[in-house]
This record gives structure tokens, sequence and C-alpha cells, in this order.
């Protein structure tokens, strides 16, 4: 049914739409509309039977959900930005213990400084954390994947973090066709769990595993993830079957056939360059772009023939691993490794800087012309930066450095209108 | 049966016994038919007073729920001795998830077997003190405000002993712990204020909480069987000494553990919905000296009179504040 709606919303009923039994969030750090929704729609009874808790923290958010999914309950929770990170020990744990959670990250940023906007560190922070991460590139999408998520959780018992960006997403209103109940029952069977806290049975979960093990189980978790690689395209397919629709999948690719230039990227910025590209196209620039649907798994083997003709790759990301560069353009110049071709890495939309058409026209002229430096900042203003390395190097207690800036902006502005 | 105070100890050892008792009235442990819950085999200490506890704490909850019981275990000794993997001496269904966080796996254990419409099936966290009243106290907290339906058995043996014997908000003053040296003008832990999860228990006003100690399996049993007959959260703290990490004979476990509550040290009581209904009394009252002096972490204290006046002025306040002595009239 098609809806004007909210992001956060129409993935409140996305989740609704897949039965889950327990769903507990602490509603801040921050926050999105999507437990708010969810909490009516228990509390009202439309969606039963389901338990929902408001809990005292993130970590104690995904402990309930670890318990309830141990004890055989399809479980939900959302969180973002500092909550990720304030539960990434049950992060781990949920994954390690192989359990099918879902969960939405509503990507922001993470301080300090403070900053509530979006950026992609958050669910970047927790790549490595044994879950299967999606990101979403529209609301629409958004809708799918957790559809989708519930489906591949429970099939390889591994918990699946969907992502979608903060306020670009989450906040945005946006025509959304949201699945029914029918379609969704087909699509999604019940939760038959692999292992299961019951007295009828009784078995010990989380035991100490040592040094003779421990490389085998870890070995399993990666294994489990390539399988995945074969499973999310299978699903997207069985997806597209019954909703007929495409989502998901390992990456999707906006006219590469022919492209000298192609970016990769991930999230909701896809939109955005898909209009510039069309603009730089229709005047002779051979661009195209490829979107990364299925971080973790990482789609290696699915990313290399979109790049296969390409002479120059622009991996363009809003996140930065601070002492390296691109997070996502590490990972993309695996799949390149004997290929002897610039990859430049892009960080942009920090901290919900805005990404402009005008910036990335820019960038993507700079790049097909081979003029850009392997590890380039959209729109950084280098004087500020400059200014700021001054300070340090004359002042001894030069301060703070996010207090120093926000002041200089202001001297700056406040002395171009007198 | 009601529970009523064993009345008579068995010679020599002051140990509460059974043997005297009628059949109806002697402990789960005596039976055969005990579930053994926690089964032999287990790699815990010899005289391990936790070991001791949970074993006593969980066959006494399996009997008050006809066996349908899930047990959250927070990270500790506990958790390590009991569940080497591939081996398990658990005979229930048991999770282990992280340290902090058993309070907030059973809520949603009990949320599953809420949804799932499994009312017969009872929920159990448990963990030492450093899982209790540090690192999971703001899930334990959480636990008590919601209300939600679940027995916390927290087993105190004052630090962290599964690491090494480092202190945690449930050291007691003076005593010897790795990050407490015996060294100084003050040696071993501060005093500090304390911190008294069983009161801070009452605050929440939640149905139910008591502390109990190995020594008395009667009332320790008792007031397991109680927490389960009772729904929402329920607390209990169990007084379980660890020989390796007090520096005691493992022997003198079940004895330490009597001193500490007959010297007034460790109150036993319960609480209902935040009011104290019942503080067991003292019986043979004891110096605290006679607490102390058979464990290494407080040999010092025998050499700084201001701190082992501080420690017997904390017991005469317990007393005082618990009500721990008989009044003349109401029977010895």
């Amino acid at each position: 049914m098609l809806k004007q709606i909210e992001g956060s919303r129409a993935v409140a009923e996305a989740v609704a739409l897949c039965r889950p039994e327990v769903i507990c969030a602490y509603p801040i750090t921050p926050q999105t509309h999507i437990v708010e929704d969810l909490g009516v729609r228990v509390k009202s009874g439309r969606l039963q039977p389901c338990e929902f808790i408001n809990v005292e923290s993130e970590f104690a958010a995904l402990s309930v959900a670890i318990g309830s999914a141990a004890a055989g309950a399809r479980s939900y929770t959302a969180t973002a930005s500092q909550g990720l990170l304030y539960m990434a020990e049950a992060v781990y744990n949920a994954s390690g213990l192989g359990l099918p959670i879902v969960m939405t990250v509503g990507n922001r940023a993470i301080g300090a400084p403070i900053n509530i906007w979006n950026d992609q560190t958050d669910s970047m922070s927790m790549r490595d954390a044994g879950w299967i991460q999606l990101y979403a590139e529209s609301n629409q999408e958004a809708v799918d994947l957790h559809i989708q998520a519930f489906r591949i959780a429970e099939a390889i018992s591994l918990p699946v973090m969907v992502c979608m960006d903060g306020f670009i997403l989450t906040h945005a209103y946006e025509r959304v066709d949201v699945p029914n109940q029918e379609q969704t029952d087909k699509f999604l069977p019940a939760f038959e769990p692999r292992q299961v806290l019951d007295p009828a049975a009784p078995k010990s979960i989380g035991a100490m595993v040592g040094p003779e093990a421990f490389t085998e189980v870890r070995y399993l978790a990666h294994h489990k993830q390539m399988q995945a690689l074969s499973f999310i395209p299978e699903i997207a397919e069985e997806f597209k079957a019954v909703f007929g629709r495409e989502a998901g999948g390992l990456v999707a690719t906006y006219a590469i056939d022919d492209a000298e230039t192609v970016v990769v990227t991930l999230g909701s910025v896809i939109g955005t360059m898909q209009e510039v590209i069309d603009d730089m196209r229709s005047e002779g620039l051979r661009i195209g772009a490829v979107s990364i649907r299925a971080f973790r798994p990482f789609p290696l083997a699915a990313l290399q023939p979109t790049l296969e003709n390409a002479k120059r790759v622009v991996v363009f990301e809003k996140c930065l691993a601070v002492g390296l560069g691109g997070i996502l353009a590490s990972n993309v110049r695996m799949a390149l490794r004997g290929r002897a071709m610039p990859v430049y890495s892009v960080i942009g939309g920090l901290g919900g800087r805005p990404i402009t058409q005008s910036s990335l026209r820019r960038l993507f002229t700079k790049a097909s012309n081979d003029d850009l430096e392997g590890l380039h900042f959209l729109d950084l203003n280098k004087d500020v930066v400059n200014r700021a390395l001054e300070r340090e190097e004359s002042i001894r207690r030069s301060g703070s450095i996010a207090e120093n800036i926000l002041r200089d902006i202001g001297l700056v502005a406040a002395a171009k209108t007198t | 049966m009601a529970h009523q105070q064993i009345k008579f100890y068995q010679t020599g050892t002051f140990t509460v016994g059974n043997r005297l008792l009628d059949q109806q009235l002697r402990t789960v442990q005596a039976t055969a038919d005990r579930s053994n819950s926690l089964d032999s085999g287990h790699r815990a200490c010899q005289g391990c007073g936790e070991a001791l506890g949970a074993r006593f704490a969980i066959d006494a909850a399996m009997r008050a729920t006809d066996n349908q019981l899930i047990a959250t275990n927070a990270t500790g000794c506990l958790e390590v001795f009991t569940t080497p993997s591939p081996e398990s001496a658990w005979r229930i269904p048991w999770i282990h998830s992280l340290f902090g966080n058993a309070a907030s796996v059973a809520t949603g254990v009990a949320a599953a077997m809420r949804v799932k419409g499994r009312s017969e099936v009872r929920v159990i966290a448990q963990g030492g003190d450093g899982g209790t009243t540090d690192i999971g106290f703001g899930c334990l907290s959480g636990m008590f405000e919601r209300n939600d339906d679940v027995l916390y058995i927290c087993y105190d043996n004052q630090a962290y002993m599964n690491t090494g014997v480092q202190r945690s908000s449930a050291t007691p003053g003076a005593a010897r712990t790795a990050t407490t040296q015996p060294i100084g003008d003050q040696p071993g832990a501060d005093f500090g204020q304390g911190k008294n999860v069983p009161l801070i228990a009452m605050a929440h006003d939640i149905p139910y909480v008591a502390t109990a100690s190995v020594h008395d399996l009667h009332d320790l049993e008792a007031k397991i069987i109680k927490a389960m007959a009772l729904h929402g959260s329920r607390y209990v703290q169990i007084f379980v000494p660890c020989p390796l990490g007090w520096g005691a004979h493992p022997q003198d476990t079940i004895k330490i553990a009597r001193m500490a509550v007959e010297c007034g040290l460790y109150p036993l009581f319960e609480a209902e919905h935040g009011e104290i209904t019942n503080a067991t009394k003292i019986r043979s009252r004891v110096d605290v000296t006679e607490y102390l002096k058979i464990q290494r972490r407080f040999a010092h204290v025998f050499k700084n009179p201001d701190q082992l006046a501080k420690i017997q002025a904390i017991a005469d306040a317990n007393i005082q504040r618990f009500e721990l002595l008989s009044t003349v009239g109401n029977g010895q």
C-alpha cells in the first residue's frame, strides 16, 4: 500500500509486519520514532503477542534481546550513534552466541565533539562485530531490508544490523510502498531457533571456550558470513518474487557499463549521486556508480565485475578511519588488488554536513581528470584547519579544538557583516 | 509447610542439622530426589562457598517451580568453574552472556516466556558480587524498577575472585585484596561508606529482598522457596566465603559464614515491598575478632587497633539497626 510516511514510521510498520515477539529499547542516544511507533502498536493491541520493554540503557536493550532470542522469541531493537557504542560489548556477544536479532541503526556521528547528525561512523565501528550489515539507499529499501533481515538472520542464526542514514532517511517523509501482512507472512515463516532455553530440554548456552576450540568457533562465524554472500542475493530474488520489486542483495549498479569513472558508496547518498551522474553523462562524461548494500559480509566477488571496465574508482563514504582514511575504501581496494589504477578515497558528509550536487559535480570532474589526492575530504575548509594548526603551534594552552573552531567561524562571520 | 527456625545445633560443629527433624522439615539438600541442578564434577576450589550457595539455591528453586526453571549467569567464578566447554555442570537451561547483563538477559528470557504463554517457567539471574554490585548494577536496578518477574541471586564473596581477588564495592573495609594491599597507614580496603545492595534493592520497593548464608541451609532454602512463590523482582544475596581469596582453610567455610552472622557483620533479614519483615536473631554472639582471625585477608587488622575498632563498630551498628539480639523475655 502506497503511503506518504516518515522513514522511522515506515520501518516500524515493516517491523510490526514481521511479528516480533519481544521489542526492547532504550529510547534515546539518539532517538528515532521507530520504537515509539512500535510501542503504540503493542500497547493498543495491534501488535500482539508482543512484549515491549523500556530499558535503562542501550547495553540493557541488546541484553534483553539476547535473553529473549535465546529463549526462542523473535527479537528486535533499534539504536544509533553513542547508543551503539554503549552496547558494543553486547553487539559482539549477540553474534558470538549466534542469536538472530534484528537491529536498526539510524546512522549518526560519534563524539566528541558531540554531534547528533548523520554519518556512518557508528555502524562502521561495529563492522567487525560479527553482524550482517545491510545499508539502505532509501526508505523504501529500509522497509524492504527489515523484512529480509529477519529472514536472513533466522535462516543462518546471525544477528542483522539494518543501517539507514539518520535524519536523511529516518526523519524524511517519502512515498513508501508498505507491504501487507499476507505477503510478509508468505515470505517470513515463524521463527524456528537453532538453540533455545527450555526446561524440557536443558542446555547450557554461552560456555567458556579456550584455545583448543576458539579458532574453530571464529572460523565458523566467518564461514557463516561467507555463506550469507550467496544467501543474501537469493533472499533478494525471493523477495522480488513475492513483493514485486527489487531490494537488498549485495551490490547495486548505476550506469556502469561504459563508465571510466566508477563511484563506490553506501547508503542514501547514492540518490544525490545518481542525479549528478545523469547530468554529467548528458554532458558526455562516462561515469557510473556502485552502491554497496551488504557491507558485512563484504561482497568482494560481486564487486569485482562491476569495476572491471573502470579506469579509476572513487570511493565515497561518510566515515573516517582516523589515521588511515576511508574504511569502505580499504575494503574496495581489496577487491581491486592486482589492478593498477587510481583509487580515490573521499570522505564527506561527516556529522551531517550536506553533500550537495555542486560539490559532487566538482569532485567527480576532478576525479575524472585524475586531479585528486589519494585521500580527499569533501568541502574541507582548509583555512579553518590551518588557523587551528597555527594556534596550536603558537600557544601551548591553545584550548579545545572544537570550541576554538566554532569561535573562529563565528568571528569570521561577524567580521564579514561589519 | 511453613518455615520455622531450627532450635538446635548439632554438637561440636554448631551446624544446624537435619537428623533430629521430621522428614517433611528436612532440607531439599537432604532429600534423595533433589534435582542436583549444579552437578558434581565442576571445577570450583575446595571449600568454595559459592558452589555450595548456588547448589543450595538452585535446587530449592527447582523444587519450588516443579523444575520449570531457566537461569542466566553473569561472568565470574560460578560461570567459569561450571561451564568449561564442552562440559557443563548445569542440569537446567542456563545462559551466560556477559559480566554486567545477567539481570537484563533474564528480563529478556522472562519476556519470551510471557509472550509464549509459558507462565509456569520461572527465571533466575545469578552472579557474584562484582557482577552484581559494580558492573551489573545498572541492569539490576533497571530490572528492579520495572519489577520484571525475575529472582536475582547474588553470591557475595566480597571481591572479584575469578580474576585473582580484586576489590569490588562489596569488599569490606580493611580487607586485603590484590588492589587493596595491606600496606601504609590504612592497610587493606578503604572503609568508605559501603554499598549495601539489599538495602538499595529495598529502596526499589520490590516484592522480596533477603540475605542468606551458606551456614544456615534451612534458612537459605526457605528464603529461595519464598522468593519463588512470589512474582515480580526479587533479590536474594547469599554470603559465600571464598577460602582462596580470603586466606582461609577450606574446611572453615561454614564456620566463617556462621561467624560473620553471629558477630553481626552480615545480618540475615527479609524485606517485603521495602519493609523489613524479619531479621534472624544472633544466637551466640561472638566478637568480630573470632570472625576475622581465621582469615588471612584481615591478618594486619590485629596490628591496627583503629581498624579493629571500626569493624567492631560496624557489627555493633548492624546489631542495633536490624535488632539482631533477642530482647530479655523473648526466649533465647
